[in-house]
């Protein structure tokens, strides 16, 4: 089942022609002659879409919460702040069906009565600023941007702004302010940016995916897309599987239809070298390990919660039992420390010191209490001490490989790692 | 003393009153300044803050937080390998170490023409396609021996490599644009190279 990706196969499916050649922009025409703003979040709402970026937050419900009668400016912004570790479902949109998202941002901005959307896009993504840059020309061209929208009289700018390089600003106000011209700071919540937002306006912040999901859902009905995937899960999404599969690459698939095993041995080929699953993240960096027990978990919200991980931003990085897993967590932590905007202490120190002791497990020198210290730190690090989501993220990766691999560990005490410290064995 | 050219510090202007906050034009302009320079010194975030009529503080203070802006001079071609862990599954560590040794620096270092800068980043968002290396705009996936071969060595000569770069599909027919360069970037490094070091 293929909403998101549904063009990415085309030739030049990144230009306008091709884009309404294959209905791009059919269900803007329909939804500015058909339904009132209030109507299209209601549609959304019902259709039962979550968020694609991480937290799988109703989407429609986030668009219900902008107040209209604030006398201020309204704003959409687009995080396509893609930075999370395994992740890298939303540069397919954003280099191959552009038009696809302009349509879901200026859908958005109907709904809530924005006349401003931002595309934040992170700085490294070079080929997407430039394709979705000069989409956004055209379209304006075409007049699906800009003042009467298609004759509707309803006036939408969009404006594609380069971020800089830094993970933090894909959490959604660190995105805000970085939109601002400052440091990615997050803000402290509530207020919610649905109600103070950019510039303190309301702002309605949603993932690539998700707003490329709005077209689909219009055309073909909210009851359609509430009755695919399972419940509490409707609708597809893009899995961006990794590391030692024969196929790695991007799976758009129906949610709670597949297992994690289906996924690796049926879409991706099955394991490289018919090595084993050692352990695997299901959603992105910030997910919890899972180990090879439990591969039979379906993939949606609520089936791998309760195996304690995450659906995340739907990022599968699958290791083999040749993976050192202390080696994996110390990557993480290390880029967690390095990704830390230092605002709040436990994540600032945590991620820190957390890393400082996982290099010594990986360099020599380690303690078999250094395991207790470092449970220890999580627990300091997590459960709502921060401003954002970071340190509860980081934790993860550290508690997960301690609980599921503690032989992992313990062979680094205290020689540091007996594979040297390497994750892959292909010479160079 | 200005030294950005009067068409960057028109695009800079330009952006002044572009968003609903001035501060807002901050890293736009950060980013056509880097592009031309190759770098941001103190120098050019006074000129850029005075373009955009903040104070200094503004551009100082971003960056330091955002990792694509460079406080020093790197070299003419910027080898940026992505250090995380999809990569580090399918060989990034060697890839940075026959870097190392192809080019003979150090992680972090520049050859001493200056042409090549070797540095590691955090997770490209290519983890599919992996190892895999930033080069200018764009990201070159799958590499293997030959390919890093093939790139460095078209570069060394100012060529641009002979693979495309990610998301160049050839049904596409699109090119990508050049990044073997000769441009008033990289010519304007060069020649404060040549002012400080007395070398090109």
């Amino acid at each position: 089942m293929r909403v998101t990706t549904m063009h990415i196969d085309l030739p030049r499916s990144f230009t306008l022609k091709v884009a309404e050649e294959n209905g791009v922009y059919a269900s803007l025409k329909k939804a500015l002659t058909q339904h009132k703003p209030d109507e299209i979040i209601q549609i959304v709402k019902a259709s039962g879409l979550r968020g694609r970026g991480g937290a799988g937050f109703p989407a429609g419900g986030k668009w219900s919460f902008v107040p209209k009668t604030i006398p201020k400016p309204r704003y959409v912004v687009c995080n396509a702040d893609e930075s999370e570790p395994g992740t890298f479902k939303d540069r397919i949109i954003l280099e191959r069906d552009p038009h696809l998202l302009i349509e879901g941002c200026v859908l958005a901005a109907y709904a809530v009565e924005s006349h401003q959307v931002y595309i934040y896009i992170r700085g490294e993504y070079g080929l997407s600023i430039q394709r979705v840059s000069d989409a956004v020309r055209e379209a304006y061209k075409a007049g699906y941007l800009g003042k009467n929208i298609l004759g509707s009289g309803f006036d939408c700018d969009l404006t594609v702004y380069a971020g800089a390089g830094a993970y933090i600003c894909g959490e959604e106000t660190g995105l805000l302010d970085s939109l601002e011209g400052k440091r990615g700071h997050p803000r402290l919540k509530p207020p919610f940016p649905a109600v103070v937002g950019l510039y303190g306006c309301p702002t309605v912040i949603n993932n690539v995916e998700t707003l490329a999901s709005v077209p689909v859902i219009l055309e073909k009905g909210a009851e359609w897309f509430a009755s695919t995937g399972v419940k509490n899960a409707s609708g597809p999404r893009i899995f961006a599987v990794s590391g030692h599969v024969n196929k790695p690459g991007l799976y758009e698939l129906e949610m709670g239809k597949v297992t994690l095993r289906e996924l690796i041995e049926d879409h991706c080929g099955g394991m490289r070298n018919g090595r084993k699953v050692k352990g695997v993240i299901p959603g992105g960096a910030s997910t919890p390990f899972l180990n090879a027990d439990e591969l039979d978990v379906t993939l949606d919200f609520d089936a791998i919660q309760a195996k304690g991980s995450f659906m995340g931003s739907t990022a599968v990085i699958v290791m083999d039992e040749t993976t050192c897993m202390v080696h994996a967590a110390l990557i993480l932590t290390r880029f967690f420390a390095h990704e830390s905007c230092g605002q709040c202490t436990p994540c600032r120190e945590g991620t820190h010191w957390a890393e400082t002791i996982l290099e010594r497990f990986e360099h020599g020198g380690a303690r078999k209490e250094d395991m207790d210290i470092l449970l220890d730190i999580a627990a300091e690090m997590g459960g709502g001490r921060t401003i954002c989501a970071l340190a509860d993220g980081a934790i993860g990766p550290i508690r997960s490989t301690i609980q599921k691999w503690q032989g992992d560990y313990e062979s680094h005490v205290p020689g540091g790692c007996p594979q040297k410290g390497s994750l892959c064995e292909v010479s160079w | 003393m200005a030294h950005l050219s009067p068409e960057t510090q028109e695009k800079i202007r330009d952006l002044k009153d572009k968003f609903p906050a001035r501060r807002s034009a901050v890293l736009p302009s950060l980013h056509y300044a880097q592009a031309e320079l190759g770098y941001l010194d103190d120098a050019t975030l006074a000129e850029v803050a005075a373009l955009l009529e903040v104070p200094q503080s503004m551009t100082t203070e971003v960056v330091s937080f955002y990792t694509m802006f460079d406080r020093q001079r790197r070299g003419k071609y910027k080898l940026e390998v992505c250090r995380n862990l999809s990569c580090a599954l399918m060989g990034a560590k060697q890839l940075t170490q026959y870097l190392e040794k192809k080019l003979g620096v150090e992680l972090g270092g520049t050859t001493s023409d200056g042409k090549f800068t070797l540095l590691e980043t955090e997770c490209l968002g290519a983890c599919g396609y992996a190892p895999m290396m930033m080069v200018g705009p764009y990201f070159y996936e799958d590499l293997t021996r030959d390919k890093v071969d093939a790139i460095v060595g078209a570069l060394a000569e100012d060529r641009d490599p002979p693979i495309r770069p990610a998301g160049f599909l050839e049904m596409d027919g699109e090119t990508p644009k050049p990044i073997a360069k000769s441009s008033s970037a990289s010519g304007e490094i060069r020649e404060r190279l040549a002012v400080s070091k007395g070398k090109p």
